[in-house]
């Protein structure tokens, strides 16, 4: 849930990268933390379990300048994408402003990216949240691989899986090469402060 | 869960209480936060040399996690949630059902006087937040 200072005139708001396990969501914070200027970015936290797997959250808070006079401060969160943390995704769900959804395009993947979204709008409709109201955007991971002998599935594959009702705006990208990346965070934060201002600062902000 | 929308007003009177009651008390850091892990309030000595914004996240996750760990066993919820470390110590209080304060303080303040404090504050706190 955002928070609106107006003293400080500042508005914080919560992004949070969801997707099945190992689709790359970790990887992206890092790569946007790389890409950062110091002065922009705050410390990234990770709690990680046995090597690189996300046990609770990861966290990187950023300063993204000012929007007609207020200081836009980001909160990007990764949630645990292994099916047994359902409890720990539910909670870093909580107070969300703006959704990525971070889809694996390996083909031994499929079933786990559907599980991943309805899994995630079934928490969302618990904080009584609907998935088509929020801010969302898909990104479309590990598009290195589409040029290797390693399985994958298209992107008219995996918009027919996950964006065929939902139809929200997709970006392709290799998070681990950087490339897409900021496109995404770009796309989610414009989405964010636009649903955050229209709830609250419409008057404020002019 | 709702978003908070803090005035100065708001701001400076959540303040004057915390200083009132806690750092007026000795208590070193007192930090206000939501369930989201955003802080609306921030006093006391310490609070610059701590990355206080890690630290309201993972309290926000903490306190969602104990209480999920109570209703597993059957509890509403657990009412002392305390980690006593060597030289500091920190309580977590919840206000209302969706704010939570967390305060740091040394063998100088006694656990039942920060309890105390924190549950009196709670209505403050609320009152505040409700007005607007
Ligand atoms: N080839 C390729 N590998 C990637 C890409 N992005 C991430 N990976 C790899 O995928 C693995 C998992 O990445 P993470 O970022 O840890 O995945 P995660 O989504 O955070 O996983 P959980 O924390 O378990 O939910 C790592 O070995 C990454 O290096 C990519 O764009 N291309
Ligand atoms: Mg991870």
């Amino acid at each position: 849930m955002a928070l609106i200072d107006l003293s400080k005139r500042e508005v914080h708001c919560k992004i949070v990268y969801c997707g099945p396990g190992r689709c790359g969501k970790t990887t992206n914070l890092l790569s946007v933390y790389e890409s950062m200027a110091e002065k922009d970015r705050g410390k990234m936290l990770t709690i990680d379990t046995k090597g690189d797997r996300t046990l609770f959250f990861d966290l990187l808070p950023l300063n993204l300048g000012t929007i007609r006079g207020f200081n836009i401060r980001i909160q990007l969160y990764t949630v645990p994408g292994q099916t047994m943390y359902e409890a720990t995704r539910k909670l870093v769900l909580k107070g969300v402003d703006g959704l990525v959804f971070v889809a694996d395009p390996l083909k031994v993947r499929r079933q786990s990216n559907i599980e991943s979204l309805d899994d995630l709008r079934r928490h969302l409709q618990d904080y009584g949240l609907k998935i088509e109201k929020m801010p969302l955007v898909i990104q479309y991971n590990k598009r290195d691989l589409a040029d290797t002998p390693t399985p994958t599935l298209t992107i008219e594959e995996l918009e027919s899986d996950l964006n065929d009702t939902l139809k929200v705006k997709t970006f392709p990208a290799s998070a681990i090469e950087g490339v897409g990346v900021f496109e995404t965070l770009q796309e989610i934060s414009k989405q964010t402060v636009r649903y955050v201002a229209n709830k609250h600062l419409l008057a404020d902000m002019k | 869960m709702r978003d908070f929308i803090l005035t100065a007003g708001m701001i400076e009177k959540t303040r004057m209480a915390i200083e009132n009651s806690l750092i007026s008390a000795g208590v070193r850091t007192a930090l206000l936060i939501d369930g989201a892990g955003n802080i609306l309030s921030n006093c006391g000595k310490d609070s610059s040399d701590i990355d206080t914004i890690s630290l309201a996240a993972l309290a926000a996750a903490n306190l969602g996690a104990t209480s999920q760990i109570a209703k597993l066993i059957g509890e509403e919820d657990f009412s002392l949630l305390f980690h006593k470390g060597k030289t500091d110590n920190i309580h977590f209080g919840r206000i209302g059902s969706e704010l939570i304060l967390i305060t740091i303080f040394r063998e100088d303040v006694s656990l039942g006087l920060v309890r105390c404090r924190v549950s009196e504050l709670a209505k403050t706190i609320t009152e505040i937040f409700e007005d607007n």
